[in-house]
């Protein structure tokens, strides 16, 4: 039994790491981690209000009707969005400032609505404030990463600190819009190298890993489909 | 009167030097999920400028009007809302009067709730463009901007997708093969979107 909770919450960190294994949330992923502290704030942000919205989802999986359940899933996940912005605006104004928009876009950030969805809904409270843990730490760990390899040889520093060689031979396009991109695909790609091709399974798009899958149920790729047939 | 260079500076300005996908991160899901055949993609992308100009057009006046400096920490989860009602709505109506339309872009309405590019529209017209005394300018600035950043999409969509179609019939590293190939593409596109820089304000005089 003790066994199983460990597992819950060690999927996310690295089994289904929702950035580098399920590829979910990569707007956030890319557009902030040009420094490694913002990196942390949005990791914290994120974190938390997957936290509290798993824990409130599940505490009101057999109240919702499932009709209705996406429309009340994103009330639950605005309003803690919302929270949190009122948060980082009062304590911390400089983040505030350096995550701009993808504060309050954290409510469209689909790891939240898809662990509502997968996880949240079908799971007693304990086991899904455990689920929200591992994947909140591992899309954090995944963000450190890349906004240190971003920060160290695109500015030359890390957490603001100046490192000794790079600060005077930076290569200022990684902390760019391109950089984001290839180093997103460098990474996925190392880890489909070390793990043999096994972790990323699906090599292609399918509902798995569509953004809107839990919101559609694979409806809409379904109609899709028939549409291209014809 | 009707400022009509300072609109085509803003519609550019969106389209290419501050294009939503490539230089903003917005909207990155759909752009790598539905960027593989041209007609998905063109489809896609003119359901999000329908989208984004429609939701432009009912959450600008909702600040404005209704939410104002007092309720102002309503803004996401009223938005979102609105949003997510709003493109059901059109969906419904679409299926019964226009059919055919619904039949083309009616499949990807949905998935436009979740698109981040569209709130994202809503949010940064409202911190922009809004001027608290007068409601008409900034709105017609806010719609304009819309219509950029939609169209901006479009071209993104349509490049990425003729540029994909090449790649996946290319031969590549193993480790390589789906997705990392396409996000190392998606960074060339981005560095010819660079080039865009300075470009705008050279060419309207700022």
């Amino acid at each position: 039994m003790k066994n199983n909770k460990l597992k819950i919450l060690t999927n996310g960190i690295i089994k289904e790491n929702p950035i580098l294994v399920l590829i979910l949330g990569t707007c956030p992923f890319l557009a902030v981690t040009t420094q490694a502290s913002n990196a942390i704030g949005m990791g914290a942000a994120v974190t938390f209000v997957l936290l509290c919205s798993n824990v409130m989802i599940s505490l009101l999986r057999k109240v919702i009707s499932d009709k209705v359940r996406i429309p009340c899933y994103i009330v639950v996940i605005a309003s803690f969005v919302t929270l949190v912005q009122m948060i980082v605006k009062a304590y911390l104004p400089a983040l505030d400032v350096a995550l701009g928009l993808y504060l309050p876009l954290i409510v469209v950030n689909c790891i939240i609505l898809g662990r509502a969805e997968m996880f949240a809904n079908k799971n007693n409270p304990l086991d899904s404030a455990l689920d929200a843990i591992g994947m909140g730490v591992g899309y954090t760990l995944a963000m450190l990463a890349m906004a240190s390899i971003r920060e160290i040889f695109g500015a030359g520093t890390w957490f603001g600190l100046p490192v000794p060689v790079l600060k005077d031979n930076n290569i200022s396009i990684m902390t760019m819009a391109p950089g984001g991109f290839a180093i997103f695909g460098i990474l996925i790609a190392i880890i489909n190298k070390a793990s043999n091709g096994k972790a990323i399974k699906k090599k292609d798009f399918s509902c798995e890993g569509c953004p809107s899958a839990a919101a559609c149920n694979g409806q809409n790729c379904a109609e899709k489909r028939e549409a291209a047939a014809k | 009167m009707i400022d009509f260079k300072g609109l085509l500076a803003i519609v550019m300005a969106a389209v290419l030097v501050n294009n939503y996908v490539l230089s903003q991160f917005l909207g990155i899901c759909p752009f790598l999920g539905v960027s593989k055949k041209l007609d998905q993609a063109a489809g896609m992308s003119v359901a999000v400028i329908f989208v984004m100009l429609l939701a432009t057009a009912v959450t600008y006046p909702i600040q404005y009007y209704v939410l104002g400096e007092d309720l102002k920490y309503l803004q996401t989860i009223v938005f979102i809302l609105v949003i997510a009602a709003l493109v059901q709505l059109v969906e419904i109506v679409l299926k019964k009067y226009i059919p055919a339309l619904h039949a083309s872009l009616g499949v990807y309405l949905p998935l436009i709730t979740t698109n981040c590019a569209v709130l994202g529209v809503c949010i940064s017209n409202v911190d922009n463009y809004m001027e608290a005394p007068t409601f008409g300018p900034g709105f017609v600035q806010a719609m304009f901007n819309s219509l950029g950043s939609g169209l901006g999409f479009l071209l993104a969509m349509v490049l990425f997708s003729g540029v994909r179609s090449r790649v996946d019939k290319c031969k590549c590293p193993e480790c390589f093969k789906g997705m990392p190939i396409t996000l190392i593409s998606a960074a060339i596109v981005s560095v010819s979107f660079m080039g865009f820089a300075g470009v705008v304000e050279n060419l309207l005089g700022g």
